[in-house]
């Protein structure tokens, strides 16, 4: 059977498990109280989302040079398809990017870890910081229509269509 | 002799006119910034009001004095919700303790146009002494103040409970100040 290669299924799911951790966590410490633990998630949450960018780049460069399986699906799908996947390269790696830049406009370095500083790609600027976020959160909220899209397509594929289409991205197959 | 008496004092009344001491200060273009590390994060921060009485002449230093009061709801960490946090009671609790203030003991002469102040610093009750190397430099009747120094916030209770830790905000805080000071003829 067509199925994605080994290292396109482990990106697929690793990145999807830890969107499901950081968009969440993002939305939980926007909320809190200004506190050490309110501190301490932020900088998770962007070493998290980091860990993403660069994840998600490694993805890039292997879809580039892998192309997916063949799949025979009606014309109108395969468009939709095709649109929603590129949509969601584009917001995996923009979403991350503007973290970066928000945090950078607003002063607040990101240093991976703990320990490795990334550069400020953009210099301290606080009403930019708050165009950013406001980006950021936009992007998020995009993501997450798209996100729900995309599942139940894969949904539909498996339990109405009966088709390869879930399959072919799950771990054994 | 009285005459003797008479030239010495208008000597010395010729001399303290051309002495010059340091006693303006100008807020506009001096500068309270402290720099400390969040999360492993290098940031900075000012505060916006602080006031200070200096009288400074390089000759003498005996004399030399500085009383300086910062305005601690002023203080400005780059984000409104920290400064608002930092202004409460686990930080400064800035509305029982407006002001922290230094008030210079002595400064001693380093080489060059380097000094050492040292000094009390009272915030929130607490008073420590502190010492911290100063550089002047003067340019006409200007003169420019910087120096650096650390306290440990914990030791006067800036960051009470769940603060306390320093592994979120370090303990160290980095102290710079830049005092541009205008000088005026003194008669004495
Ligand atoms: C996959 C990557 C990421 C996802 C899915 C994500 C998701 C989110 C979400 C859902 C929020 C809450 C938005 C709101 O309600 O305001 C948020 C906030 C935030 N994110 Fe991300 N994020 C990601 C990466 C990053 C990165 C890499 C950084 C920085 C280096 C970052 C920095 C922030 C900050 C600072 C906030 C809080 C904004 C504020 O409250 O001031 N994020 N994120
Ligand atoms: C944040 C979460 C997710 C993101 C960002 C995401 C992103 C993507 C992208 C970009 C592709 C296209 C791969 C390619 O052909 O280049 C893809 C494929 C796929 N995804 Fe996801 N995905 C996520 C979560 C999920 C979930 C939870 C499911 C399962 C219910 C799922 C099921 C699939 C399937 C079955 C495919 C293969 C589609 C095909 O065969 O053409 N995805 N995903």
């Amino acid at each position: 059977m067509n199925t994605y290669t080994r290292t396109a299924k482990a990106l697929h799911w690793l990145i999807a498990l830890m969107i499901f951790a950081v968009f969440p966590l993002g939305l939980y410490m926007h909320d809190l109280k200004l506190s050490p633990v309110k501190l301490q998630l932020y900088s998770y949450h962007k070493w998290a989302g980091m860990t993403v960018l660069l994840l998600v780049i490694v993805r890039l460069l292997w879809r580039i040079t892998h192309r997916p399986p063949a799949l025979s699906l009606p014309r109108l799908q395969q468009i939709a398809s095709n649109a929603v996947h590129h949509l969601l390269y584009v917001l995996m790696f923009a979403i991350p990017l503007s973290g970066w830049l928000m945090s950078s406009a607003k002063g607040f370095q990101t240093v991976l870890f703990g320990i490795l500083p990334l550069p400020d790609l953009l210099a301290k600027d606080k009403v930019l910081g708050h165009t950013l976020e406001n980006v950021h959160q936009s992007l998020n909220y995009l993501l997450l229509l798209l996100v729900a899209v995309h599942i139940a397509a894969a949904l539909k594929h498996h339990f109405i269509d009966r088709d390869q289409v879930l399959t072919r991205m799950l771990p054994k197959s | 002799m009285n005459k003797h008496i008479i030239t010495s004092l208008l000597l010395l009344a010729a001399g303290s006119v051309q002495a010059v001491e340091y006693n303006q200060l100008q807020a506009a273009q001096s500068a309270l910034t402290f720099g400390y590390k969040q999360m492993g994060v290098p940031l900075t921060g000012k505060f916006n009001k602080f006031s200070a009485q200096v009288s400074f002449d390089p000759a003498k230093l005996a004399k030399a004095q500085a009383h300086i009061d910062v305005v601690l709801a002023s203080i400005d960490t780059g984000s409104t919700d920290a400064d608002e946090e930092v202004a409460g009671r686990q930080w400064f609790n800035a509305k029982t303790y407006p002001l922290a203030t230094f008030t210079s003991s002595g400064v001693t002469a380093l080489g060059g146009n380097r000094y050492q102040a040292t000094g009390k610093l009272s915030i929130k009750g607490r008073t420590m002494d502190v010492t911290a190397p100063v550089t002047f430099q003067s340019e006409g009747n200007r003169g420019v103040f910087d120096g650096t120094f650390n306290i440990k916030r914990l030791a006067y209770a800036i960051g009470e409970g769940e603060w306390t830790d320093v592994s979120t905000v370090a303990d160290e805080i980095q102290i710079k100040f830049h005092l541009v000071v205008l000088a005026a003829p003194v008669k004495k």
